[in-house]
């Protein structure tokens, strides 16, 4: 049979990034073909690329043989290919039949441009055909998310598409609702259209795909039949890079655990985690988070810092409960975060790096409320000086300074005041080798210290080479924790994925 | 900086002008005119302000305004209050009204824009209601606190309107530019969010903003009511908050927040009521005054975000 689609030596780069490197895939005629691989591996960006997204820096795009050049999402949808995204594109003030037919709809009264009501037997049809069971004039704010992902289907459908990308489409869907849709992809299959599926979650690979594709680090890691789609195999796959040098831990204080800082029970921030968190944490360790993304490591973070209101459970730091109504509560005890979005969180972006050091501790730089200005300049040139901040001087604008510096400025902050417990959210992400090493030897140091460190991070590297335990998030609640004797990247993805736990 | 340095230029300029154009038979009158009305509008711009400064905006400025001096008008003359008593009352009631404008904004998270538009209508609304559209006057009494506040030049020759104005502006500067809670007002109006995550009260401190605010509406309001001797529940007061606002902006605060400077507020405002005066003394109709005004605000936005573009190239 020959493909339908095919993707030839891909290559795509973003500043700094090499996001795909000669990566290679073929889609049959009603197939459904699997993508997977960890965060960062390229799996959207190849999506977007074969929906006219974005445009590939080199290689091939063939349809039924023929090499084209998709100009932009229109032109992909006119040849067949349609995008679902994550995020669902709907009008919600609209109905059903209004977005199946957005932007197409068929008109009468020249240039009135009148709204033809023929739409509404139209969509009727689609939708009956994808066993959506509402009227075509419901407001699609009224529908549960599963349905509203079948809306976009049937508009997809309307367009006459042969190949359907759907991106995580079952991330926000329940149990029945993600049966309810796999149907629906074995119906289109019969039909002949194949389906891109890109999940994280392996078990409903096992369920539905025909084949898989794993890419590793923007390349092509490897393919596996129908018969051999099993969680082992994937994880297999998607793993297994060879560790570079990393930095190496001076302190190994498994031995002998510090005093317990801080004890989370039964905590839930969202309605939707069926299992509570516990967990616990003692001074002088650094605890890694691994998980994908949207498994709830940073509401879990946000949560214990008091950004996020707590549903549910207890926060004890050091054995006393804490009232956690906004992050001010959580400082006062000692808890700290760098939050993952430095920018917008962690720093004022138009104020200087003496100001940014130095806003979490006006009061004690002040006297009679006033800015005690020459112990401000100190403590900011002092701690510019023990974290190796790179400015021309410490009036100089935070936004001005690449991104290592500005994550030392967001560290520097709170090292100021001494924390108990740090928390850090991907505190490498965008920046440069140089920097990271430094800060992983901060890291060291303060553990060494006695301070906890809660690192969240989505650079298994990163955490297989900095924790002394790891905690793996999956879907809200915890996976499993794992050792520092049984680290490997395997054990960590197959927690990630929803695999059974081994330890 | 150079943005101070630019209005300020402008403003000595505007200044030049008006000496070479003034008689000099009306030198002291016209001064003394401009000293109050820099004063008078002063006070509410220091407010609008520093507000600007924390993101925030309030358009009730001269509907509280009104309502105060109507309110403090009635209390007076037909409720008898002694005067200091009458005072605190209307003072009391704008930081009031500020602190509902703050509350609103801050917990159930509305725009500071449309809860301060209804708040224009609601304040405005009241004072009609409250003297039943009719304009309440002082008449011939409280000759005392008039001279005090209008007629007496004891303090170096000053209007008292500038005498009153300067302390708070000092006030205002040392808070702005000198205690934490400037550097948090900053903070706030730069990145709220960012300023949440270092654990500052970020809603306390946006609260206080409007309270101030409200609070210098209504100290208008009382040297308004004790200079011109008569409220009108519809009409004083009305314009107040764009003059304020313009001001502001003039001197350097930007609508996004976080910037801004107690000087540049000053200097706003002195350039917003020397334009006026200026195009009077140039014979220009008084119909076509606000017209001037506007397109000479307009021109100095068009060439400060032009300034602005240049420079981050």
């Amino acid at each position: 049979m020959n493909p339908l689609l095919e993707a030839r030596a891909i290559a795509k780069a973003f500043p700094g990034v090499q996001a795909l490197q000669d990566v290679n895939l073929t889609l049959h005629p009603g197939e459904v073909l699997a993508v997977i691989g960890e965060n960062g591996a390229g799996k959207s960006t190849l999506m977007k690329i074969l929906a006219g997204v974005q445009a590939p820096d080199a290689g091939q795009i063939l349809l039924d043989g023929r090499e084209i050049r998709l100009a932009d999402v229109n032109d992909a949808q006119r040849r067949g290919i349609v995008l679902i995204h994550q995020e669902l594109n709907l009008a919600d003030n609209l109905d059903v039949a209004g977005n199946v037919f957005l932007g197409r709809e068929p008109r009468w009264g020249g240039p009135l441009r009148l709204l033809h009501q023929r739409i509404y037997p139209e969509a009727e049809q689609v939708i009956r055909r994808l066993g959506l069971d509402c009227s075509p004039r419901t407001r699609v704010a009224d529908l549960t998310v599963g349905q509203q992902q079948l809306v976009e289907i049937a508009r997809a459908l309307t367009l006459k598409s042969r190949v359907l990308i759907m991106d995580e489409p079952t991330s926000s869907l329940t149990r029945r609702e993600t049966d309810r849709l796999f149907e629906v992809m074995r119906g289109l299959k019969s039909d002949g259209i194949s389906v891109l599926y890109i999940s994280h979650r392996l078990k409903e690979i096992e369920a539905i795909a025909d084949r898989v594709t794993v890419l590793r680090d923007g390349r092509n890691a490897g393919e596996l039949p129908r018969a051999e789609i099993q969680h082992e195999n994937m994880v297999r796959l998607m793993v297994g890079r060879d560790l570079k040098q990393f930095f190496q831990r001076t302190s190994t204080p498994a031995a002998e655990p510090g005093p317990v800082l801080l004890n989370v029970r039964g905590l839930r921030w969202s309605p939707r985690q069926t299992q509570p968190i516990d967990l616990t944490l003692r001074g002088g360790e650094i605890v890694g988070m691994a998980g994908l993304m949207g498994a709830g490591r940073s509401e879990l973070a946000e949560t214990i810092f008091g950004v996020r209101p707590l549903l549910s459970g207890d926060v004890t730091m050091d054995g006393r409960r804490l009232r956690l109504r906004a992050p001010a509560d959580a400082i006062a005890a000692g808890i700290y975060l760098v939050p993952e979005d430095r920018r917008w969180e962690g720093l004022v972006l138009a104020a200087s790096v003496k100001d940014n050091i130095a806003l979490a501790s006006l009061r004690r730089l002040s006297r009679f409320g006033m800015v005690a200005r020459k112990r401000e300049m100190e403590l900011a040139r002092d701690m510019c000086g023990q974290l190796n901040v790179r400015t021309p001087n410490i009036r100089q604008i935070v936004g001005l300074l690449s991104g290592g510096n500005q994550q030392k400025v967001v560290l520097a902050k709170w090292l100021c005041r001494g924390p108990r417990l740090l928390i850090l959210d991907e505190p490498t992400r965008g920046i440069d080798v140089g920097a990271k090493t430094e800060i992983y030897a901060l890291m060291d140091k303060l553990a060494a210290s006695g301070m906890a460190v809660l690192m969240i991070s989505s650079d298994l590297e990163e955490v297989l080479g900095m924790s002394d335990r790891v905690l793996v998030m999956h879907e809200g609640r915890l996976a499993g924790e794992l050792p520092r004797a049984a680290l490997s990247e395997e054990a960590i993805m197959n927690l990630a994925t929803g695999g059974p736990s081994r330890s | 900086m150079k943005k101070l340095i630019g209005i300020t230029v402008f403003l000595v300029l505007l200044y030049g002008a008006l000496l070479a154009a003034d008689p000099n038979a009306n030198w002291t009158y016209n001064h003394i005119n401009l000293g109050e009305r820099i004063g008078l509008y002063g006070i509410v711009g220091l407010g609008a302000g520093l507000l600007i400064i924390t993101g925030g905006i309030d358009l009730s400025i001269g509907a509280v305004a009104g309502l105060s001096a109507t309110l403090l008008a009635m209390l007076l003359v037909d409720y008898q209050w002694p005067p200091p008593l009458a005072i605190l009352t209307v003072l009391g009631m704008g930081c009031l009204i500020g602190l509902i404008n703050g509350l609103i904004v801050t917990k159930l998270r509305l725009q500071a824009f449309i809860v301060t538009l209804c708040g224009l209508f609601i304040y405005r609304g009241l004072a009609r209601w409250i003297a039943a559209d009719e304009e309440k006057g002082l008449g011939q009494g409280f000759a005392e606190w008039k001279y005090a506040l209008y007629e007496s030049r004891d303090v170096f020759g000053l209007p008292m309107f500038l005498v009153i104005f300067l302390p708070l502006a000092l006030a205002a500067a040392v808070f702005l530019h000198f205690s934490i809670y400037g550097r948090y007002f900053y903070a706030i109006g730069s990145n709220e969010r960012a300023a949440r995550y270092s654990g500052i009260a970020t809603d306390r401190y946006k609260i206080l903003a409007y309270v101030i605010c409200a609070g210098m509406a209504s100290l208008y309001a009382v040297l308004y009511l004790l200079k011109y001797n008569s409220a009108k529940p519809s009409g004083t007061g009305e314009f107040l908050e764009l003059y304020a606002i313009a001001a502001a902006v003039l001197g350097g605060c930007s609508l996004r927040g976080g910037e801004g400077t107690i000087y540049g507020i000053f200097i706003g405002t002195c350039i917003l009521w020397i334009l006026p005066m200026l195009t009077n003394m140039w014979g220009i109709s008084s119909q076509l005054q606000f017209i001037v005004i506007g397109i000479a605000l307009l021109l100095g936005a068009i060439l400060d975000e032009t300034l602005r573009r240049r420079e981050k190239v």
